[in-house]
């Protein structure tokens, strides 16, 4: 199919293009969602069963690096959001900088997640033949006798559910990466501005999944 | 444009999609659909193959009790990658990768669908999927069943079960696009007239059919790769001695793979409601509850998973709600069969091929229908779990139904992909072959499963054997009839006697076009101005008496 400026081939309207475009992003989303739903299940299911084990071993997370980096991701999607907004309205060259911004944040979360997985590395609360989870005080243990393993399943689920979120976050900064070499073109007008949109989505979306992983994985033994 | 045609290329258009361009790039690079159809063509026939192989191997190996062909190991590894290939390598991409990437965009009057590179990516992924589970063929096979259940599949087999899991997860990236453009190019791309009660329920079926794609598929894509993480890293969520649940991934794994079931069916429902109209002359009966139909089986096809673990140790009132719900289904598949009996009715009917795959689809699929409620029965299911009757049941509906439904619409739409007709006599042999080899092979298997043979054992008590071994006759009739039309369907696009637009003829828009189309599908954008399966209001159509004359004549 042939493309004539922005409008693909086998579209009519450069409308009919954004429509199709935006919907399949949000037709993807659900599949995220459904994906990342069986994570939950699993969580939620094992944090009922074992809740004394899941709130002892919530509490070897760092909440405060957690916390933070849940801050820089909310930034981040204003700075996304402000993006999308940009293209909107034909700021180009602020545009560059919001996407560019949005880079930075995403990378500063990330390196946040760097040092806090070396540090479990270091606890040894890896899953694997190297777990080793503290003792714990003896009326713990005495609720829960198998709470090595029931902790290892904590952090199994941990990184499992990081870990998937964390690629999520690689391939969004990918897709800024492409976006900024796009903008910075000045490819994106008020008329043709689909692919910032999209990716907006999809960042949000992403933002939206540690939005729930925080107060699941770092906070419950707040309130236990 | 003649249909007396006789040398090989004389009466084709000049210029349509397959003479577009020539050589390997343009076929492996295409960005169109119907070329991509092609290739899905290809490569699940070639899985079929390979699935079907290993059926065959199996049923010889039960000709006798003791079974002297393969090992006991092997018997598992064969009825596994049978199970595997067929299942997720073949009849999930089956219809709606082929017939529905061919056809989707001309029924609709769209050139393309909404994302033509996806589309290439989804057969990319499809291959790439298809090459890691081949490789587990190669390096010792697979032996955990198709169910992959834990903790077996986790920590105990032996067999190359990481790769087959990534092979399947990769897989169901291709399933997940695929339903993706389907859904967004039913809901963009239709031509002007074409609203959303004129379309095909051909389309409306995939439409359901891709809702099952976007929401079951990645749940089992996380199933299995939490399993693939377990093998790998030796963590435990679905270990028991981890205090993971192995009961939670057969929920997770159920979740998908029963509306898979559907998945598999519905788009075979979506081609006989188009057979049935056009051979006999009518328009369908109940149009509208034929569409609503395929999307209440698509809703509640998602709320029955657990029928799968009636004897799995879940709660006794979790059984009774799923066993219910279960029953649930038979309503929409009813309202099905009998609106195509309340289109047969008064009709003007004739028995060319399509109709003969669309006529055995209704009576197959009723079998294995009602079959499927004595399973949803708590007590029954109890007393037939695990025995061939289920075997038996489930192949009513994936071979009697979707193979079938594949079978008549590759007839049905041969002559638009290839611009030729296949020799009718010769088809209709076959499909009668294929029919009879069919019930030979499956019904037996009801009265050995209700006489207590369990599946998936290597060997059985010598009083089975009458019954085995008569199914094992039928398994070799069956492979007739699945090679007859490979020879005759490849020999008639080289040789067959050139088609026309609308050789039969039907009322869809995809029989506005010439046969083979071109690229772009339709020379302009059409107008929809008829609605669907009319074939009275219909003077371009060519009928002598509308709704009177018989299709194609009884030749």
């Amino acid at each position: 199919m042939h493309r004539t400026g922005e409008l693909y081939g086998q579209f009519q309207t450069l409308d009919q293009q954004r429509e199709a475009a935006s919907l399949g992003m949000w037709v993807f989303l659900i599949t995220e969602i459904m994906f990342f739903g069986g994570l939950f299940l699993a969580y939620t299911i094992n944090r009922a069963i074992y809740a004394v084990a899941f709130a002892e071993a919530s509490r070897e997370l760092n909440v405060h690096m957690g916390g933070a980096n849940t801050a820089v991701l909310i930034l981040s999607s204003f700075t996304m959001a402000m993006g999308v907004w940009c293209s909107q309205t034909g700021r180009k060259k602020l545009l560059v900088v919001f996407l560019i911004a949005t880079l930075a944040l995403g990378g500063v979360f990330l390196g946040v997640k760097y040092f806090e997985y070396a540090e479990k590395f270091h606890h040894h609360l890896v899953p694997g033949y190297d777990f080793h989870f503290p003792d714990v005080k003896p009326e713990i243990a005495a609720q829960d006798p198998y709470i090595n393993a029931h902790a290892q399943l904590f952090f199994s689920l941990y990184f499992g559910m990081t870990g998937l979120h964390a690629l999520h976050m690689i391939v969004g900064a990918g897709l800024l990466l492409w976006l900024i070499a796009q903008a910075a073109k000045g490819r994106f007008t008020p008329a043709y501005n689909t692919p910032v949109e999209i990716v907006g989505l999809y960042w949000h979306f992403v933002d939206i999944i540690w939005i729930f992983l925080f107060p699941l994985l770092y906070l419950i033994d707040r309130h236990t | 444009m003649s249909p007396t045609a006789s040398s090989p290329t004389a009466g084709l258009p000049r210029a349509h999609y397959l003479n577009q361009a020539y050589g390997i790039r343009s076929w492996l690079l295409t960005t169109d659909h119907k070329r991509i159809a092609l290739l899905y063509l290809a490569t699940v026939t070639l899985f079929f193959f390979i699935g079907g192989s290993f059926a065959v191997m199996i049923r010889i190996h039960l000709l006798t009790p003791e079974g002297y062909l393969v090992t006991p190991e092997t018997y598992n590894k064969l009825f596994t990658m049978h199970g595997v290939a067929m299942i997720f390598f073949f009849l999930i991409p089956s219809i709606p990768a082929v017939l529905g990437n061919f056809l989707i965009p001309l029924m609709i009057g769209a050139k393309d669908l909404a994302f033509p590179k996806i589309n290439l990516l989804s057969w990319y992924l499809y291959i790439v999927g298809g090459a890691f589970f081949i490789y587990s063929m190669l390096t010792g096979g697979l032996d955990t069943g198709w169910t992959f259940y834990t903790p077996y599949s986790s920590i105990y087999s032996n067999s190359a079960v990481t790769p087959a899991i990534l092979g399947i997860f990769i897989n169901g990236f291709s399933s997940i696009l695929t339903g993706l453009n389907f859904v967004v190019t039913i809901h963009t791309m239709r031509a002007p007239g074409m609203t959303w009660f004129r379309l095909p329920l051909f389309v409306w079926a995939h439409y359901a059919t891709s809702i099952i794609f976007i929401l079951g598929t990645p749940v089992i894509a996380i199933a299995l790769l939490l399993v693939g993480l377990e093998r790998i890293f030796h963590i435990g969520f679905f270990n028991p001695q981890m205090g993971g649940d192995p009961v939670l991934f057969q929920h997770l794994f159920w979740f998908y793979s029963h509306p898979a079931v559907y998945i598999m069916v519905l788009p075979a429902m979506g081609v006989v409601s188009e057979v049935i109209p056009t051979f006999s002359r009518k328009a369908i009966f109940g149009y509208h509850f034929v569409a609503a139909a395929s999307l209440a089986i698509a809703v509640i096809g998602f709320l029955v998973w657990a029928h799968h673990m009636f004897v799995a140790g879940q709660s006794t009132y979790a059984a009774l709600a799923f066993s219910l719900l279960s029953f649930l289904v038979a309503i929409p598949s009813a309202v099905k069969v009998f609106n195509w009996i309340a289109t047969l009715y008064k009709g003007s009917i004739s028995y060319d091929t399509p109709m003969l795959y669309a006529l055995g689809f209704i009576g197959l699929f009723t079998i294995g229908g009602l079959t499927g409620l004595f399973l949803a029965s708590l007590g029954v299911d109890v007393h037939v779990h695990d025995t061939y009757f289920v075997v038996a049941h489930f192949h009513y509906i994936m071979v009697g139904g979707a193979i079938m439904g594949y079978l008549g619409g590759i007839h049905f739409w041969w002559p638009k992909i290839t611009g030729r007709l296949y020799p009718e006599f010769l088809a209709r042999i076959a499909a009668i072959i294929l029919f009879s080899g069919f019930n030979l092979t499956f019904f037996p298997q009801f009265i050995l499963g209700y006489l207590g043979m369990p599946r998936r054992y290597h060997t059985y008590p010598p009083e089975f054997q009458v019954l085995n071994v008569l199914s094992t006759a039928g398994a070799s009739i069956l492979a007739v009839g699945y090679l007859l039309p490979m020879l005759y369907l490849t020999w008639a696009m080289r040789y067959g006697k050139v088609a026309g637009r609308n050789p039969w003829p039907a009322t869809g828009l995809e029989w506005q076009t010439e046969s083979p189309p071109p690229t772009e599908n339709f020379d302009k954008t059409p107008e929809v101005t008829w609605e669907p399966y009319d074939f009275h209001h219909r003077p371009d159509l060519g009928l002598a008496s509308p709704g009177l004359a018989p299709a194609r004549g009884d030749d």
